[in-house]
Order: structure tokens, then C-alpha cells, then sequence
């Protein structure tokens, strides 16, 4: 049993576009980055948890990293993959049955909008014919009430896609390098109200792989020790509002993001108050305004606030999505759970460069939502 | 040319229809539509009230991918709303005969059924949709 579980290694193959690499590929190049950064080798891996959403199976990557029989599970958890795969990874170690595994996320999608059959999603076929079956529908429509019930502005919307292209500048990994100013956000081409382009993100490619140890073989490696105290993963509960829901109770519920959260701080010990840096999921630029609230962070409607003082920029209270998230980095959706948890660790470590929080941070967030309603958080100090 | 609704068991066979929703046996909870199959166990299905209030909204403004989207070409953008119906279940629909610039949350609404695309057969199809209340 070894409670304390560390993450020693971290890898990113960076994301946006790669002609003439698979998903596969990439995953491949992560975890060998992460296995360099950990100053271990793959014969050292007990085992792994990895998967893609449409990229292929992680397992596969055996062939290519080295036939040493490991045990090696698949998960396929939507855009809860990552998520799901570290918590198998941690609860794994902490259960004393291995010390040294790795988590492998990795995804290449198509140019456009995701487009999800509707049998797949367990919904009739007329939704998507009608065309009531796109996410960006979900996300539109959400932050529109959101915004109406608490008093939150298109300028706020603009201001949270505005700092993720600032961050995004300065994260080698991100896909978005180039700073956009408020103005051309909000006047951008409006692709669902009440979002614009730019307050979007888009599919992508990438790959993160993090290698874990139980405590004392973290020490014995000898390398800074980032302890990942909590990781979990919950469904929708009743009454929540999912992507592709054709209908909604009018009696509101909770949601997946908020359970998930409120286990990943009772796990860990302490509250949002006392966290440093968090990496929220930022699928267009009302979510993280929606999920700084159901995660704790602060009460439905003071966002307004928050964004117009910066509190949430490099050098704010509560740094959020100091690497662009996914409105800079894009969206390949088995490996963005990792990429939040990667950059908690660059920043943990301070290796942040330009894109460092400052104060020496010592707690990390980070949350990933997706359809039809998971979510998993994860929370990590040193 | 002929005219048929995009599926069957949406909308009850009356001269002004409604939608057909189902309710939870146990807890009264109303889904919409109707499950079928194994999803329905729990259900029975029950028309829901033609008016309502726009919950949310937004307008599809880039054409949905091809298949599953089925609409007619080239692509008009179109409103979309969540529709509260109230006492019962808030629905996604589209929206028609609205001005995208007037489109808020609270709207009153009413249900109505509009053409959107063709069958291969040459068919129109039919979909159901809320229209600016009186």
C-alpha cells in the first residue's frame, strides 16, 4: 500500500497539426519523452493504462516501445480518457500492486466539427439528420442561459479567448502561438451565437504520456517530487445538462464537473480556495466561465468580476489554463486531460519560462468535461 | 410530391399536433421523445403542451456534417432553442419565423411543423418547430 503517488515523468508531443504522423505515432513520442524525463527505460514500466478516442488502441504501442509483456489496459472514456487512465494508473500504484507505470493519451482528428452518430450517442437518428446533434449547439446554448441567469457579458466570453491565446504564445506544445486582441475576437465570424470564432476551440492532434511511482521509487529516482493527491472521474447526475441531450429536466440537477470535483478535493484534503494554478476545460470560452463556478472556484455570476480584474491571468489570483488550454492547444480528445495535468507539473516545477505563474506555486487543478456528461479532475502539490 | 415527417412517433396524429414525450412510471419525470426499444421500459408516452418559453438559443450558422445531416442544400442558417413547456420538459427545437436579432430567452412559443430537406425519394421532409407565440 503506498498511499503517496508521484509523477516523475512527463512527455507531450505537441499539438495542432502533423501531416504524416498517426495518433499512434504520437503516443509513441510522448511516452518516450516521458520516459527520458523520468531517467527511466520502458523494461522499467510495470504497467500502463493509455487510449485515444480515434486514433487506435494504445496497447498496440508495445510493438514499437518494446515487447517486454507488460500489462497494458485500453481505455476509451470519451473525453474522460486521460482522466480515466491516470486514475487507473494511480489507483493501480496505490493498491501496492505495481510502483513504476505509465498514463498515454493520444488522438488525430479530422479538419471541422466533431461529427458524432447518433446510435453511437444511444439517440434516434432523426437528431443528427435534423441537425440538433453538434456540440457547439450544447456549449452555445448553455453559456446563452448562463449568461442570461447570472449577468455574465459577450465581453467576458472575449476576454477568457483573449488570455488563452496570451498563455498560448509562450507553451511550446500549444497549436495557437500568436497573441488575438479582445477586439478582433469579439468581432470575429459568429459561428453559434452567442460564440464567435476565435471563442472556439478546434479538434486536433497530440499526445501526453506521464509516467507515475509510489513515493519511495520517486525518491530513489531522485527527481522533484509532484505528488498526484486526487484523480476522479464521475457521470451525469440526474437533472444535469449533457452535450446532444434532446431534452432537459426544467427541475435543474447538479452535473458530472461538480461531483467529480467535489471527490477530487475530499480525496485530496483541501478546498478550491487553496489551490494555485488550475487547468479548467475550455472546449469554447463560456466554459471556463461555467466550470470556474462548478468547480468551486467562485459563486455562478462573480466570472464578471474576476475576468474584468485578470484574476485569472499568469499573474492573477488563480492562474487559469496557463498554457492556452484547449482553446489554444486544440482539442484531441483522448490526450487533453493529460496535456491540463502535464502543464500542472511545468508549472509545479516552475519550468513555466514565460508562461511561469509566479509566487511559487504549490497546488494544481486540473478538470476535463465532454459528452454525453464525464468529467474528471485531478489535483497534484509538491 | 409527397410530404412525411423525418420520423415516426414524434408527433401525435391530430389536426394541430403535439409532440409525444414519455413519462417516467415511477417518478413522472418526462423525457422527450418517447424512448423506444429497452429505453422504454420505464415509460409511457404522453403529448406534451404546444406552448412554451425559449429557455436558450443559439443560431447553426456552418452547415453540420453530411451524413448524418440530411437538410436542404445549400445550407440556410437556422435558430435553435431549448423550449421550456412548462410543468412538463424543456425540448431542443428548431426555431422558425423568428428575426436571428430578436431571438432572447423567455420568448413565448408555439409548436408547428416546417419543411427542412428532401429524401432521395424526392419526398419533403418535415420537422417539428416553435414559432413566435401570438
Amino acid at each position: 500500500m503506498s498511499d503517496t503517488v508521484c509523477i516523475v515523468g512527463i512527455g507531450i508531443h505537441p499539438f495542432g497539426r502533423t501531416d504524416g504522423m498517426t495518433g499512434l505515432d504520437m503516443g509513441v513520442a510522448s511516452v518516450r519523452s516521458a520516459l527520458a524525463d523520468a531517467g527511466v527505460g520502458w523494461e522499467d514500466i510495470q504497467f500502463a493504462y493509455g487510449g485515444s478516442d480515434s486514433a487506435g488502441n494504445a496497447d498496440t504501442m508495445v510493438a514499437r516501445l518494446g515487447l517486454t509483456g507488460i500489462q497494458f489496459i485500453n481505455v476509451k472514456n470519451g473525453c474522460a480518457t486521460g482522466g480515466s487512465a491516470l486514475f487507473g494508473t494511480l489507483a493501480t500504484i496505490r493498491s501496492g500492486e505495481f510502483d513504476l507505470g505509465v498514463a498515454v493519451g493520444f488522438d488525430k482528428h479530422p479538419r471541422g466539427a466533431f461529427d458524432p452518430r447518433p446510435a453511437e450517442w444511444g439517440l434516434p437518428e432523426w437528431v443528427g439528420e435534423t441537425g440538433l446533434m453538434l456540440t457547439t449547439q450544447f456549449f452555445a446554448t448553455k453559456i446563452h442561459r448562463y449568461m442570461h441567469e447570472f449577468g455574465i457579458s459577450a465581453t467576458s466570453l472575449g476576454r477568457v479567448a483573449e488570455k488563452a491565446y496570451a498563455n498560448g504564445q509562450h507553451a511550446d506544445h500549444a497549436w495557437r502561438r500568436s497573441p488575438v486582441d479582445l477586439e478582433t475576437i469579439m468581432t470575429s465570424q459568429m459561428v453559434s451565437d452567442p460564440l464567435t470564432k476565435y471563442m472556439f476551440c478546434s479538434p486536433a492532434e497530440g499526445a501526453v504520456a506521464l509516467v507515475l511511482a509510489s513515493e519511495k521509487k520517486a525518491r530513489a529516482l531522485g527527481g522533484p517530487i509532484i505528488r498526484l493527491d486526487a484523480a476522479a472521474m464521475r457521470t451525469r447526475p440526474a437533472g444535469s445538462f449533457e452535450v446532444f441531450a434532446p431534452s432537459i429536466d426544467i427541475v435543474r440537477g447538479g452535473s458530472a464537473t461538480q461531483n467529480a470535483s467535489r471527490a477530487a478535493f475530499e480525496a485530496a484534503g483541501i478546498g478550491p480556495g487553496d489551490i494555485d494554478v488550475a487547468q479548467i476545460q475550455d472546449t469554447e470560452a463560456g466554459a471556463e466561465i461555467m466550470y470556474m463556478a462548478e468547480n468551486g472556484f467562485c459563486a455562478d455570476g462573480e466570472q464578471e468580476q474576476w475576468l474584468a480584474e485578470g484574476r485569472t491571468t499568469l499573474g492573477g489570483a488563480l492562474p487559469i489554463n496557463t498554457d492556452g488550454g484547449c482553446l489554444a492547444c486544440g482539442e484531441p480528445i483522448g490526450a487533453s486531460g493529460l496535456r491540463q495535468v502535464y502543464e500542472n507539473v511545468v508549472q509545479l516545477r516552475g519550468d513555466g519560462g514565460a508562461r511561469q505563474v509566479p509566487g511559487d506555486p504549490k497546488t494544481a487543478y486540473s478538470h476535463v468535461y465532454g459528452a454525453p456528461g464525464v468529467s474528471a479532475c485531478t489535483i497534484m502539490t509538491r | 410530391m409527397s410530404t412525411r415527417m423525418i420520423a415516426e412517433g414524434l408527433l401525435t396524429d391530430e389536426d394541430d399536433p403535439r409532440l409525444i414525450g414519455g413519462r417516467d412510471r415511477e417518478t413522472g419525470r418526462i423525457v422527450f421523445p418517447m424512448p423506444v426499444g429497452g429505453d422504454a421500459e420505464r415509460f409511457d408516452p404522453v403529448p406534451l403542451r404546444r406552448d412554451g418559453t425559449i429557455w436558450s438559443w443559439t443560431v447553426q450558422r456552418f452547415a453540420p456534417k453530411s451524413p448524418p445531416y440530411v437538410g436542404t442544400l445549400p445550407f440556410e442558417p437556422f435558430a435553435l432553442a431549448y423550449v421550456e413547456l412548462p410543468g412538463e420538459v424543456i425540448v431542443e427545437s428548431r426555431l422558425t419565423g423568428f428575426v436571428f436579432d430578436a431571438l432572447d430567452c423567455g420568448l413565448p412559443v408555439r409548436l408547428t411543423t416546417i419543411p427542412f430537406g428532401t429524401a432521395p425519394d424526392g419526398a419533403t421532409l418535415t420537422t417539428f418547430a416553435f414559432e413566435p407565440a401570438a
